[in-house]
Protein backbone atom coordinates (compact mmCIF):
# COMPACT_ATOMS: atom_id res chain seq x y z
CA UNK A 1 0.00 0.00 0.00
CA UNK A 2 3.05 2.34 0.83
CA UNK A 3 4.04 1.69 -2.92
CA UNK A 4 0.89 2.10 -4.02
CA UNK A 5 0.30 5.50 -2.48
CA UNK A 6 3.99 6.76 -3.45
CA UNK A 7 2.69 5.63 -7.05
CA UNK A 8 -0.31 7.44 -7.54
CA UNK A 9 0.59 11.03 -7.95
CA UNK A 10 2.92 9.49 -11.34
CA UNK A 11 0.11 8.46 -13.23
CA UNK A 12 -2.53 10.91 -12.55
CA UNK A 13 -3.44 13.79 -14.69
CA UNK A 14 -2.80 16.80 -12.39
CA UNK A 15 -6.04 17.70 -11.17
CA UNK A 16 -7.13 14.06 -9.69
CA UNK A 17 -3.50 14.25 -8.37
CA UNK A 18 -4.87 17.12 -5.95
CA UNK A 19 -8.12 15.80 -5.63
CA UNK A 20 -6.50 12.14 -4.16
CA UNK A 21 -4.18 14.46 -1.96
CA UNK A 22 -7.14 15.89 -0.55
CA UNK A 23 -9.01 13.22 0.20
CA UNK A 24 -5.72 11.49 1.41
CA UNK A 25 -5.16 14.51 3.72
CA UNK A 26 -8.41 14.56 5.16
CA UNK A 27 -8.21 10.77 5.77
CA UNK A 28 -4.67 11.07 7.32
CA UNK A 29 -7.14 14.26 9.46
CA UNK A 30 -9.27 10.94 10.58
CA UNK A 31 -6.00 9.37 12.01
CA UNK A 32 -5.00 12.01 13.47
CA UNK A 33 -8.04 13.00 15.43
CA UNK A 34 -8.70 9.20 16.59
CA UNK A 35 -5.07 8.71 18.02
CA UNK A 36 -5.57 12.19 19.58
CA UNK A 37 -9.02 10.43 21.06
CA UNK A 38 -7.65 7.19 21.98
CA UNK A 39 -4.63 8.25 24.17
CA UNK A 40 -6.74 10.71 25.82
CA UNK A 41 -9.18 7.89 26.89
CA UNK A 42 -6.58 5.68 28.25
CA UNK A 43 -5.55 8.74 29.92
CA UNK A 44 -8.95 8.62 31.26
CA UNK A 45 -8.37 5.47 32.82
CA UNK A 46 -5.88 7.04 35.87
CA UNK A 47 -9.01 8.23 37.34
CA UNK A 48 -11.82 6.08 38.25
CA UNK A 49 -14.93 8.21 37.81
CA UNK A 50 -13.81 9.74 34.44
CA UNK A 51 -13.23 6.64 32.42
CA UNK A 52 -16.33 5.86 31.24
CA UNK A 53 -16.29 8.99 29.79
CA UNK A 54 -13.41 9.12 28.19
CA UNK A 55 -13.45 5.09 26.82
CA UNK A 56 -16.33 6.77 25.02
CA UNK A 57 -14.51 9.29 23.29
CA UNK A 58 -12.10 6.77 22.00
CA UNK A 59 -14.76 4.51 20.63
CA UNK A 60 -15.93 7.75 18.99
CA UNK A 61 -11.79 8.25 17.98
CA UNK A 62 -12.50 4.93 16.23
CA UNK A 63 -15.59 5.42 14.81
CA UNK A 64 -14.21 8.45 12.81
CA UNK A 65 -11.52 6.41 11.96
CA UNK A 66 -13.20 3.90 10.05
CA UNK A 67 -15.18 6.29 8.42
CA UNK A 68 -12.31 7.48 7.13
CA UNK A 69 -10.83 4.47 6.07
CA UNK A 70 -13.77 3.84 3.72
CA UNK A 71 -12.69 7.03 1.74
CA UNK A 72 -9.82 5.30 0.78
CA UNK A 73 -9.25 5.90 -3.09
CA UNK A 74 -8.11 1.51 -3.30
CA UNK A 75 -11.01 0.38 -2.04
CA UNK A 76 -13.24 -0.35 -4.88
CA UNK A 77 -16.45 -2.15 -3.94
CA UNK A 78 -17.88 -2.84 -0.39
CA UNK A 79 -19.73 -6.06 -0.22
CA UNK A 80 -17.31 -7.79 1.41
CA UNK A 81 -16.45 -5.23 3.51
CA UNK A 82 -19.86 -4.64 4.57
CA UNK A 83 -20.39 -8.51 5.08
CA UNK A 84 -16.73 -8.66 7.81
CA UNK A 85 -18.64 -5.12 9.77
CA UNK A 86 -21.97 -6.75 10.30
CA UNK A 87 -20.12 -10.72 11.22
CA UNK A 88 -18.04 -8.89 13.20
CA UNK A 89 -20.43 -7.03 15.07
CA UNK A 90 -22.64 -9.67 15.45
CA UNK A 91 -20.19 -11.83 17.02
CA UNK A 92 -18.77 -9.15 18.87
CA UNK A 93 -22.00 -7.77 20.40
CA UNK A 94 -22.52 -10.58 22.54
CA UNK A 95 -19.07 -10.90 23.85
CA UNK A 96 -19.36 -6.95 24.78
CA UNK A 97 -22.62 -7.61 26.55
CA UNK A 98 -23.26 -10.49 28.04
CA UNK A 99 -19.90 -12.32 28.87
CA UNK A 100 -19.88 -12.69 32.46
CA UNK A 101 -17.52 -10.72 34.80
CA UNK A 102 -16.13 -14.07 36.51
CA UNK A 103 -15.40 -15.12 32.66
CA UNK A 104 -12.97 -11.88 32.23
CA UNK A 105 -10.07 -13.33 31.58
CA UNK A 106 -10.94 -15.86 29.05
CA UNK A 107 -12.62 -13.31 27.40
CA UNK A 108 -9.52 -10.99 26.78
CA UNK A 109 -7.55 -14.00 26.16
CA UNK A 110 -9.58 -14.88 23.40
CA UNK A 111 -9.61 -10.84 22.13
CA UNK A 112 -6.13 -10.64 21.79
CA UNK A 113 -6.41 -13.93 19.34
CA UNK A 114 -8.77 -12.11 17.04
CA UNK A 115 -6.63 -8.74 17.36
CA UNK A 116 -3.36 -11.14 16.33
CA UNK A 117 -5.47 -12.88 13.67
CA UNK A 118 -6.61 -9.52 11.85
CA UNK A 119 -3.15 -8.66 12.02
CA UNK A 120 -1.62 -11.72 10.48
CA UNK A 121 -3.74 -12.23 7.76
CA UNK A 122 -3.06 -8.54 6.54
CA UNK A 123 0.47 -9.37 6.81
CA UNK A 124 -0.11 -12.91 4.72
CA UNK A 125 -2.06 -10.81 2.45
CA UNK A 126 0.17 -8.16 1.55
CA UNK A 127 2.95 -10.80 1.04
CA UNK A 128 0.78 -12.78 -1.37
CA UNK A 129 0.02 -9.40 -3.39
CA UNK A 130 3.44 -8.10 -3.59
CA UNK A 131 4.09 -11.77 -4.95
CA UNK A 132 8.09 -11.69 -4.65
CA UNK A 133 8.45 -8.10 -5.23
CA UNK A 134 8.68 -7.21 -1.90
CA UNK A 135 10.98 -4.56 -0.66
CA UNK A 136 13.77 -5.65 2.52
CA UNK A 137 12.22 -3.46 4.52
CA UNK A 138 8.68 -4.13 4.11
CA UNK A 139 9.50 -7.75 4.49
CA UNK A 140 11.29 -6.89 7.96
CA UNK A 141 8.06 -5.34 8.44
CA UNK A 142 6.25 -8.35 7.57
CA UNK A 143 8.03 -10.82 9.20
CA UNK A 144 7.78 -9.31 12.61
CA UNK A 145 3.78 -9.18 11.96
CA UNK A 146 3.45 -12.63 11.03
CA UNK A 147 5.49 -13.89 13.77
CA UNK A 148 4.25 -11.57 16.48
CA UNK A 149 1.21 -12.77 15.27
CA UNK A 150 1.12 -15.92 14.83
CA UNK A 151 2.14 -16.77 17.87
CA UNK A 152 -0.44 -14.70 19.89
CA UNK A 153 -2.87 -16.60 17.69
CA UNK A 154 -1.88 -19.79 19.16
CA UNK A 155 -0.56 -18.76 22.65
CA UNK A 156 -3.60 -16.77 23.33
CA UNK A 157 -6.31 -19.71 22.42
CA UNK A 158 -4.12 -22.12 24.67
CA UNK A 159 -4.01 -19.15 27.47
CA UNK A 160 -8.51 -19.41 26.39
CA UNK A 161 -8.27 -22.88 26.65
CA UNK A 162 -6.54 -22.92 30.21
CA UNK A 163 -8.47 -20.71 31.23
CA UNK A 164 -11.73 -21.78 30.27
CA UNK A 165 -10.42 -25.52 31.56
CA UNK A 166 -11.01 -27.68 28.08
CA UNK A 167 -6.77 -27.37 28.56
CA UNK A 168 -4.87 -28.38 31.22
CA UNK A 169 -4.15 -25.83 34.35
CA UNK A 170 -1.38 -27.34 35.23
CA UNK A 171 1.86 -27.11 33.45
CA UNK A 172 2.59 -29.22 31.10
CA UNK A 173 6.54 -30.18 30.74
CA UNK A 174 8.63 -33.04 29.22
CA UNK A 175 12.26 -33.42 28.92
CA UNK A 176 14.18 -31.33 27.18
CA UNK A 177 11.72 -28.82 26.60
CA UNK A 178 13.33 -25.45 26.58
CA UNK A 179 15.48 -26.67 24.29
CA UNK A 180 13.23 -28.14 21.69
CA UNK A 181 11.62 -24.38 22.45
CA UNK A 182 14.68 -22.30 21.63
CA UNK A 183 15.76 -24.38 19.06
CA UNK A 184 12.62 -23.79 17.24
CA UNK A 185 12.32 -20.03 17.98
CA UNK A 186 16.50 -20.00 17.00
CA UNK A 187 15.05 -21.15 13.29
CA UNK A 188 12.28 -19.26 12.98
CA UNK A 189 14.18 -16.43 13.54
CA UNK A 190 17.16 -17.32 11.42
CA UNK A 191 14.16 -17.78 8.82
CA UNK A 192 12.92 -14.35 9.29
CA UNK A 193 16.59 -12.82 8.52
CA UNK A 194 17.27 -14.82 5.43
CA UNK A 195 13.95 -13.73 4.49
CA UNK A 196 14.67 -10.00 4.86
CA UNK A 197 18.18 -10.78 2.93
CA UNK A 198 15.92 -12.15 0.17
CA UNK A 199 12.06 -12.20 0.05
CA UNK A 200 11.28 -14.29 -2.80
CA UNK A 201 10.97 -17.40 -0.93
CA UNK A 202 7.15 -17.76 -0.59
CA UNK A 203 7.27 -21.46 0.87
CA UNK A 204 9.76 -19.72 3.77
CA UNK A 205 7.06 -17.50 4.33
CA UNK A 206 4.50 -19.60 5.19
CA UNK A 207 7.16 -22.28 7.05
CA UNK A 208 7.58 -19.08 9.44
CA UNK A 209 4.06 -18.29 10.00
CA UNK A 210 3.28 -22.29 10.45
CA UNK A 211 6.71 -22.47 13.39
CA UNK A 212 5.31 -19.15 14.88
CA UNK A 213 1.95 -20.56 15.48
CA UNK A 214 4.08 -24.22 17.03
CA UNK A 215 5.95 -21.74 19.27
CA UNK A 216 2.34 -19.74 20.38
CA UNK A 217 1.52 -23.44 21.46
CA UNK A 218 4.71 -24.53 23.05
CA UNK A 219 4.80 -21.24 24.56
CA UNK A 220 1.79 -21.46 27.13
CA UNK A 221 1.82 -25.42 27.49
CA UNK A 222 4.51 -25.29 30.10
CA UNK A 223 2.75 -22.57 32.17
CA UNK A 224 0.46 -22.94 34.91
CA UNK A 225 -2.58 -20.90 35.99
CA UNK A 226 -1.61 -18.89 38.42
CA UNK A 227 0.85 -17.43 35.85
CA UNK A 228 -1.38 -16.33 33.69
CA UNK A 229 -1.83 -12.77 34.41
CA UNK A 230 1.96 -12.87 33.49
CA UNK A 231 1.03 -14.83 30.01
CA UNK A 232 -2.07 -13.17 29.65
CA UNK A 233 -0.51 -9.74 30.00
CA UNK A 234 2.41 -10.44 27.44
CA UNK A 235 0.47 -11.52 24.90
CA UNK A 236 -1.80 -8.55 24.80
CA UNK A 237 1.74 -6.81 24.27
CA UNK A 238 2.55 -8.99 21.72
CA UNK A 239 -0.84 -8.48 20.04
CA UNK A 240 0.09 -4.63 19.85
CA UNK A 241 3.72 -5.39 18.59
CA UNK A 242 1.97 -7.56 15.67
CA UNK A 243 -0.29 -4.10 15.11
CA UNK A 244 2.61 -1.98 14.76
CA UNK A 245 4.16 -4.27 12.38
CA UNK A 246 1.33 -3.96 10.39
CA UNK A 247 1.52 -0.30 10.50
CA UNK A 248 4.76 -0.63 9.16
CA UNK A 249 4.23 -2.76 6.75
CA UNK A 250 1.44 -1.35 4.29
CA UNK A 251 2.93 2.95 5.90
CA UNK A 252 0.17 3.55 8.21
CA UNK A 253 0.71 5.66 11.29
CA UNK A 254 -2.66 5.11 13.34
CA UNK A 255 -1.62 1.80 13.75
CA UNK A 256 1.77 1.87 14.88
CA UNK A 257 0.37 4.69 17.64
CA UNK A 258 -1.93 2.24 18.56
CA UNK A 259 0.04 -0.58 18.40
CA UNK A 260 2.87 1.01 20.84
CA UNK A 261 0.39 2.18 22.76
CA UNK A 262 -1.12 -1.45 23.40
CA UNK A 263 2.41 -2.74 23.36
CA UNK A 264 3.80 -0.46 26.28
CA UNK A 265 0.88 -1.44 28.16
CA UNK A 266 1.35 -4.76 27.89
CA UNK A 267 4.54 -5.01 28.58
CA UNK A 268 3.98 -3.03 31.54
CA UNK A 269 1.49 -5.17 33.22
CA UNK A 270 3.58 -7.94 32.24
CA UNK A 271 6.67 -6.70 34.51
CA UNK A 272 4.44 -5.45 37.37
CA UNK A 273 2.78 -8.78 37.64
CA UNK A 274 6.45 -10.69 37.41
CA UNK A 275 7.84 -8.01 40.04
CA UNK A 276 4.54 -8.70 42.39
CA UNK A 277 5.77 -12.19 42.03
CA UNK A 278 9.38 -11.54 42.75
CA UNK A 279 10.29 -13.30 38.88
CA UNK A 280 11.67 -12.62 36.27
CA UNK A 281 10.16 -13.22 32.79
CA UNK A 282 12.32 -15.52 32.21
CA UNK A 283 11.50 -17.92 35.02
CA UNK A 284 7.80 -17.39 34.19
CA UNK A 285 8.02 -18.33 30.48
CA UNK A 286 10.76 -21.40 31.42
CA UNK A 287 10.54 -22.17 34.67
CA UNK A 288 7.18 -23.83 34.61
CA UNK A 289 6.73 -22.65 38.45
CA UNK A 290 5.01 -25.62 40.65
CA UNK A 291 5.60 -28.35 38.22
CA UNK A 292 8.11 -30.38 40.70
CA UNK A 293 6.92 -29.02 44.37
CA UNK A 294 9.96 -28.23 46.29
CA UNK A 295 8.10 -28.64 49.82
CA UNK A 296 9.50 -26.88 52.50
CA UNK A 297 11.06 -30.04 54.67
CA UNK A 298 11.11 -28.17 57.68
CA UNK A 299 7.38 -27.93 57.33
CA UNK A 300 6.51 -31.11 56.14
CA UNK A 301 7.80 -32.59 59.32
CA UNK A 302 6.99 -32.02 62.88
CA UNK A 303 3.30 -32.49 63.98
CA UNK A 304 1.70 -29.09 64.06
CA UNK A 305 -1.82 -28.78 64.04
CA UNK A 306 -4.04 -26.37 62.84
CA UNK A 307 -6.88 -25.20 64.72
CA UNK A 308 -10.41 -25.60 62.79
CA UNK A 309 -13.43 -23.01 63.81
CA UNK A 310 -17.04 -23.30 63.58
CA UNK A 311 -19.08 -20.60 61.32
CA UNK A 312 -21.01 -19.50 64.69
CA UNK A 313 -17.48 -18.05 66.28
CA UNK A 314 -16.39 -16.42 63.41
CA UNK A 315 -20.29 -15.18 63.09
CA UNK A 316 -19.56 -13.66 67.03
CA UNK A 317 -15.88 -12.38 65.48
CA UNK A 318 -17.25 -10.43 63.19
CA UNK A 319 -20.02 -8.75 64.85
CA UNK A 320 -17.74 -7.41 67.33
CA UNK A 321 -14.96 -6.53 65.21
CA UNK A 322 -14.14 -3.13 64.58
CA UNK A 323 -11.56 -3.13 62.14
CA UNK A 324 -11.95 -5.94 59.64
CA UNK A 325 -9.81 -6.99 56.35
CA UNK A 326 -11.22 -8.97 53.67
CA UNK A 327 -8.34 -10.70 51.10
CA UNK A 328 -9.78 -12.50 48.33
CA UNK A 329 -8.00 -14.57 46.06
CA UNK A 330 -8.51 -17.13 42.82
CA UNK A 331 -10.69 -19.49 45.50
CA UNK A 332 -13.58 -16.20 45.74
CA UNK A 333 -13.60 -16.28 41.53
CA UNK A 334 -13.68 -19.97 41.34
CA UNK A 335 -17.05 -19.87 44.04
CA UNK A 336 -18.24 -16.46 42.83
CA UNK A 337 -18.77 -15.50 45.97
CA UNK A 338 -18.17 -12.35 45.61
CA UNK A 339 -22.11 -11.10 46.10
CA UNK A 340 -22.14 -13.12 49.04
CA UNK A 341 -19.09 -11.34 50.20
CA UNK A 342 -20.85 -8.23 50.04
CA UNK A 343 -23.64 -9.05 51.84
CA UNK A 344 -21.57 -10.33 54.68
CA UNK A 345 -19.59 -7.07 54.33
CA UNK A 346 -22.79 -4.66 55.04
CA UNK A 347 -24.27 -6.63 58.03
CA UNK A 348 -20.86 -6.08 59.37
CA UNK A 349 -20.79 -2.50 58.97
CA UNK A 350 -24.14 -2.04 60.10
CA UNK A 351 -23.18 -3.26 63.36
CA UNK A 352 -20.67 -0.29 63.23
CA UNK A 353 -17.71 -2.11 61.67
CA UNK A 354 -15.26 -0.98 58.72
CA UNK A 355 -14.70 -3.76 55.75
CA UNK A 356 -11.87 -3.05 53.92
CA UNK A 357 -10.11 -5.80 50.81
CA UNK A 358 -6.84 -6.01 50.39
CA UNK A 359 -5.88 -7.18 47.09
CA UNK A 360 -2.87 -8.35 45.75
CA UNK A 361 -1.67 -7.63 42.33
CA UNK A 362 -1.81 -11.16 41.17
CA UNK A 363 -4.59 -12.42 43.27
CA UNK A 364 -7.25 -14.27 40.74
CA UNK A 365 -6.03 -14.81 36.57
CA UNK A 366 -5.51 -11.43 35.07
CA UNK A 367 -4.37 -8.10 36.23
CA UNK A 368 -7.35 -6.54 38.52
CA UNK A 369 -9.35 -9.80 38.56
CA UNK A 370 -10.35 -9.01 42.06
CA UNK A 371 -11.52 -5.11 41.63
CA UNK A 372 -13.51 -6.24 38.64
CA UNK A 373 -15.14 -9.05 40.61
CA UNK A 374 -16.17 -6.81 43.57
CA UNK A 375 -17.18 -3.53 41.75
CA UNK A 376 -19.19 -6.58 40.26
CA UNK A 377 -20.89 -6.81 43.55
CA UNK A 378 -21.36 -3.30 44.08
CA UNK A 379 -18.12 -2.95 46.55
CA UNK A 380 -17.52 1.10 46.38
CA UNK A 381 -14.07 0.63 44.79
CA UNK A 382 -12.73 3.20 47.94
CA UNK A 383 -12.99 0.19 50.19
CA UNK A 384 -10.67 -1.65 47.61
CA UNK A 385 -6.64 -1.01 48.48
CA UNK A 386 -3.55 -2.14 47.08
CA UNK A 387 -0.92 -4.17 48.23
CA UNK A 388 1.33 -1.12 49.69
CA UNK A 389 -1.67 0.91 50.78
CA UNK A 390 -3.28 -2.05 53.11
CA UNK A 391 0.11 -2.95 54.44
CA UNK A 392 0.81 -0.95 57.82
CA UNK A 393 -2.96 -1.76 58.94
CA UNK A 394 -3.12 -5.38 59.70
CA UNK A 395 -1.57 -4.87 62.75
CA UNK A 396 -4.95 -3.10 63.50
CA UNK A 397 -7.44 -5.38 61.86
CA UNK A 398 -10.05 -7.06 64.42
CA UNK A 399 -10.15 -10.02 62.02
CA UNK A 400 -8.56 -10.77 58.92
CA UNK A 401 -10.88 -13.27 56.52
CA UNK A 402 -8.60 -14.69 53.73
CA UNK A 403 -11.24 -15.91 51.44
CA UNK A 404 -9.58 -18.63 48.70
CA UNK A 405 -6.08 -16.92 48.76
CA UNK A 406 -3.05 -18.72 49.73
CA UNK A 407 0.57 -18.18 48.40
CA UNK A 408 -0.15 -14.47 48.36
CA UNK A 409 -0.34 -14.54 52.48
CA UNK A 410 2.16 -16.53 53.02
CA UNK A 411 5.16 -15.40 55.73
CA UNK A 412 7.48 -17.67 54.42
CA UNK A 413 8.25 -15.15 51.53
CA UNK A 414 9.31 -12.82 54.50
CA UNK A 415 10.99 -15.18 56.64
CA UNK A 416 12.38 -18.20 55.07
CA UNK A 417 15.00 -18.06 52.68
CA UNK A 418 14.58 -21.41 51.61
CA UNK A 419 10.93 -21.17 50.68
CA UNK A 420 10.40 -20.92 46.66
CA UNK A 421 8.11 -18.02 47.07
CA UNK A 422 11.01 -16.22 49.37
CA UNK A 423 11.42 -12.69 48.43
CA UNK A 424 7.66 -12.11 46.81
CA UNK A 425 5.60 -9.33 48.45
CA UNK A 426 3.05 -10.50 50.23
CA UNK A 427 0.00 -9.38 52.29
CA UNK A 428 1.22 -9.38 56.33
CA UNK A 429 -2.14 -10.66 57.18
CA UNK A 430 -0.06 -12.83 60.27
CA UNK A 431 0.27 -9.23 62.11
CA UNK A 432 -3.75 -9.24 62.33
CA UNK A 433 -4.93 -10.11 65.83
CA UNK A 434 -7.64 -12.62 64.33
CA UNK A 435 -6.67 -14.00 61.08
CA UNK A 436 -9.48 -16.50 59.71
CA UNK A 437 -8.90 -18.98 56.29
CA UNK A 438 -11.80 -19.78 54.35
CA UNK A 439 -10.71 -23.22 52.79
CA UNK A 440 -11.78 -26.10 51.01
CA UNK A 441 -9.00 -28.50 52.26
CA UNK A 442 -5.06 -28.29 53.68
CA UNK A 443 -3.83 -28.78 49.83
CA UNK A 444 -0.87 -26.90 48.96
CA UNK A 445 -1.16 -23.62 46.99
CA UNK A 446 -0.41 -23.08 43.40
CA UNK A 447 3.06 -22.85 44.24
CA UNK A 448 3.21 -26.48 45.82
CA UNK A 449 4.16 -24.54 49.24
CA UNK A 450 2.88 -25.31 52.52
CA UNK A 451 1.69 -21.85 54.45
CA UNK A 452 3.15 -21.36 57.74
CA UNK A 453 -0.07 -18.89 58.23
CA UNK A 454 -2.24 -22.02 58.86
CA UNK A 455 -0.45 -23.18 61.51
CA UNK A 456 0.07 -19.54 63.33
CA UNK A 457 -1.48 -19.04 66.71
CA UNK A 458 -3.77 -16.81 65.53
CA UNK A 459 -4.75 -18.16 62.64
CA UNK A 460 -8.31 -20.62 62.37
CA UNK A 461 -9.41 -22.83 59.71
CA UNK A 462 -13.27 -22.56 58.55
CA UNK A 463 -12.98 -25.24 55.87
CA UNK A 464 -15.61 -26.08 53.32
CA UNK A 465 -16.86 -24.74 49.83
CA UNK A 466 -16.44 -20.60 49.90
CA UNK A 467 -19.54 -19.74 49.13
CA UNK A 468 -21.38 -21.95 51.58
CA UNK A 469 -18.87 -20.56 54.53
CA UNK A 470 -19.90 -17.35 53.79
CA UNK A 471 -23.73 -17.59 53.22
CA UNK A 472 -23.68 -19.50 56.58
CA UNK A 473 -21.69 -16.87 58.11
CA UNK A 474 -24.64 -14.24 56.72
CA UNK A 475 -27.15 -16.51 58.62
CA UNK A 476 -24.88 -16.87 61.73
CA UNK A 477 -23.88 -13.06 61.77
CA UNK A 478 -27.95 -11.93 61.94
CA UNK A 479 -28.67 -13.99 64.70
CA UNK A 480 -25.72 -12.59 67.14
CA UNK B 1 6.97 7.36 4.36
CA UNK B 2 10.59 6.92 5.05
CA UNK B 3 10.40 4.01 7.54
CA UNK B 4 12.80 5.78 9.79
CA UNK B 5 9.49 8.64 10.74
CA UNK B 6 7.34 5.62 11.14
CA UNK B 7 10.17 4.90 14.00
CA UNK B 8 9.97 7.95 15.15
CA UNK B 9 6.10 7.45 15.57
CA UNK B 10 6.28 3.77 17.02
CA UNK B 11 9.21 5.31 19.51
CA UNK B 12 7.43 8.32 20.70
CA UNK B 13 4.11 6.68 21.12
CA UNK B 14 5.27 4.14 23.00
CA UNK B 15 6.69 6.27 25.21
CA UNK B 16 3.62 7.93 25.62
CA UNK B 17 1.60 5.34 26.39
CA UNK B 18 4.06 4.38 28.99
CA UNK B 19 3.41 7.29 31.07
CA UNK B 20 0.39 7.28 30.49
CA UNK B 21 -0.31 3.69 31.42
CA UNK B 22 2.41 3.97 34.33
CA UNK B 23 -0.34 6.20 36.06
CA UNK B 24 -3.60 3.93 35.65
CA UNK B 25 -4.17 2.41 39.09
CA UNK B 26 -4.38 -1.44 39.49
CA UNK B 27 -7.77 -0.98 40.28
CA UNK B 28 -8.49 -0.40 36.63
CA UNK B 29 -5.87 -3.00 35.16
CA UNK B 30 -9.03 -4.82 33.46
CA UNK B 31 -10.88 -2.18 31.69
CA UNK B 32 -7.50 -1.18 30.93
CA UNK B 33 -6.29 -4.20 29.01
CA UNK B 34 -9.99 -4.58 27.35
CA UNK B 35 -9.25 -1.28 26.76
CA UNK B 36 -5.88 -1.43 24.76
CA UNK B 37 -7.50 -4.71 22.61
CA UNK B 38 -10.55 -2.71 21.99
CA UNK B 39 -8.39 0.44 20.69
CA UNK B 40 -6.11 -2.26 18.89
CA UNK B 41 -9.09 -3.14 17.01
CA UNK B 42 -7.40 -0.12 14.57
CA UNK B 43 -5.74 -2.93 12.76
CA UNK B 44 -9.39 -2.78 10.92
CA UNK B 45 -8.61 0.24 8.79
CA UNK B 46 -5.79 -2.19 7.07
CA UNK B 47 -8.06 -4.68 6.75
CA UNK B 48 -10.97 -2.89 5.88
CA UNK B 49 -8.34 -1.70 1.91
CA UNK B 50 -7.70 -5.01 2.02
CA UNK B 51 -11.27 -6.49 1.65
CA UNK B 52 -12.62 -3.82 -0.44
CA UNK B 53 -9.60 -3.03 -3.35
CA UNK B 54 -9.37 -5.59 -5.79
CA UNK B 55 -6.42 -7.36 -5.64
CA UNK B 56 -7.38 -10.78 -6.05
CA UNK B 57 -9.64 -13.40 -4.37
CA UNK B 58 -7.03 -14.56 -1.28
CA UNK B 59 -6.46 -11.27 -0.98
CA UNK B 60 -10.37 -10.29 -0.77
CA UNK B 61 -11.11 -13.25 1.53
CA UNK B 62 -7.88 -12.81 4.00
CA UNK B 63 -9.60 -9.12 4.25
CA UNK B 64 -13.10 -10.09 4.72
CA UNK B 65 -12.04 -12.35 7.91
CA UNK B 66 -9.33 -9.72 9.23
CA UNK B 67 -11.88 -7.17 8.94
CA UNK B 68 -14.51 -9.64 10.56
CA UNK B 69 -12.24 -10.62 13.17
CA UNK B 70 -10.97 -6.80 14.02
CA UNK B 71 -14.58 -5.54 14.32
CA UNK B 72 -15.28 -8.40 17.04
CA UNK B 73 -12.70 -6.63 18.91
CA UNK B 74 -13.94 -3.01 18.20
CA UNK B 75 -17.42 -3.83 19.26
CA UNK B 76 -16.97 -6.29 21.86
CA UNK B 77 -13.95 -4.67 23.18
CA UNK B 78 -15.84 -1.13 23.66
CA UNK B 79 -18.96 -2.57 24.96
CA UNK B 80 -17.22 -4.41 27.73
CA UNK B 81 -14.81 -1.82 28.87
CA UNK B 82 -17.95 0.41 29.09
CA UNK B 83 -19.54 -1.94 30.94
CA UNK B 84 -16.61 -2.76 33.70
CA UNK B 85 -16.06 1.34 33.80
CA UNK B 86 -19.56 2.06 34.24
CA UNK B 87 -19.99 -0.66 37.59
CA UNK B 88 -16.23 1.20 39.02
CA UNK B 89 -18.08 4.95 38.82
CA UNK B 90 -20.86 3.57 41.15
CA UNK B 91 -22.06 5.43 44.27
CA UNK B 92 -18.83 6.17 47.02
CA UNK B 93 -19.82 6.84 50.14
CA UNK B 94 -17.93 8.72 52.15
CA UNK B 95 -17.83 10.78 49.38
CA UNK B 96 -13.71 10.50 48.22
CA UNK B 97 -12.40 10.88 45.08
CA UNK B 98 -14.34 11.43 42.17
CA UNK B 99 -17.65 11.33 44.29
CA UNK B 100 -19.00 14.00 42.67
CA UNK B 101 -19.27 12.48 39.06
CA UNK B 102 -20.50 9.62 40.90
CA UNK B 103 -23.20 11.30 42.21
CA UNK B 104 -24.10 12.78 38.71
CA UNK B 105 -24.66 9.40 37.63
CA UNK B 106 -26.64 8.70 40.43
CA UNK B 107 -28.76 11.76 38.86
CA UNK B 108 -28.31 10.32 35.59
CA UNK B 109 -30.54 7.28 36.63
CA UNK B 110 -28.45 4.28 36.58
Amino acid sequence: MLALLLQVPEHAAPGAAASVGLREGLIQATYLAASVLFILGLYSLTKPARAQRGMQLAALGMLVAIVGTLANEHIVRYEWIAGGLLLGAAIGYPLGMFVPMTAMPQRIAVSHMFGALAATLVGVAEFQILGGQVPHATMAALGFEVMFGALTITGSFMAFGKLQGFVTGTPVTWRGQNAINLTLFAATFGIFVYLVASPDHPALFYAMVAMSLAIGVLMVLPIGGADMPVVVSLLNSYAGLAASATGFAIGNTVLIICGALDGASGFLLSVLMSKAMNRSFGNVLFGAFGAAPTASAALAEGDRTVRSVTAEDVAVQLAYAREVIVVPGYGMAVAQCQHQVRELASLVEKRGGTVRYAIHPVAGRMPGHMNVLLAEANVPYDRLYDLEEINDKFEQADVVLVIGANDVVNPAARTDPSSPIFGMPILNVDQAKSIIVLKRSMAAGYSGVENELFYHERCAMLFGDAKTSVQTLIGDIKEV
Amino acid sequence: MLIITLLFVFILAGFVGYFVITRVPPLLHTPLMSATNAISGISLVGSLVLAGSDRGNVATWLGFIAVTAATINVVGGFLITDRMLKMFKQRLPGGGEGGKDAAKTDAGGR
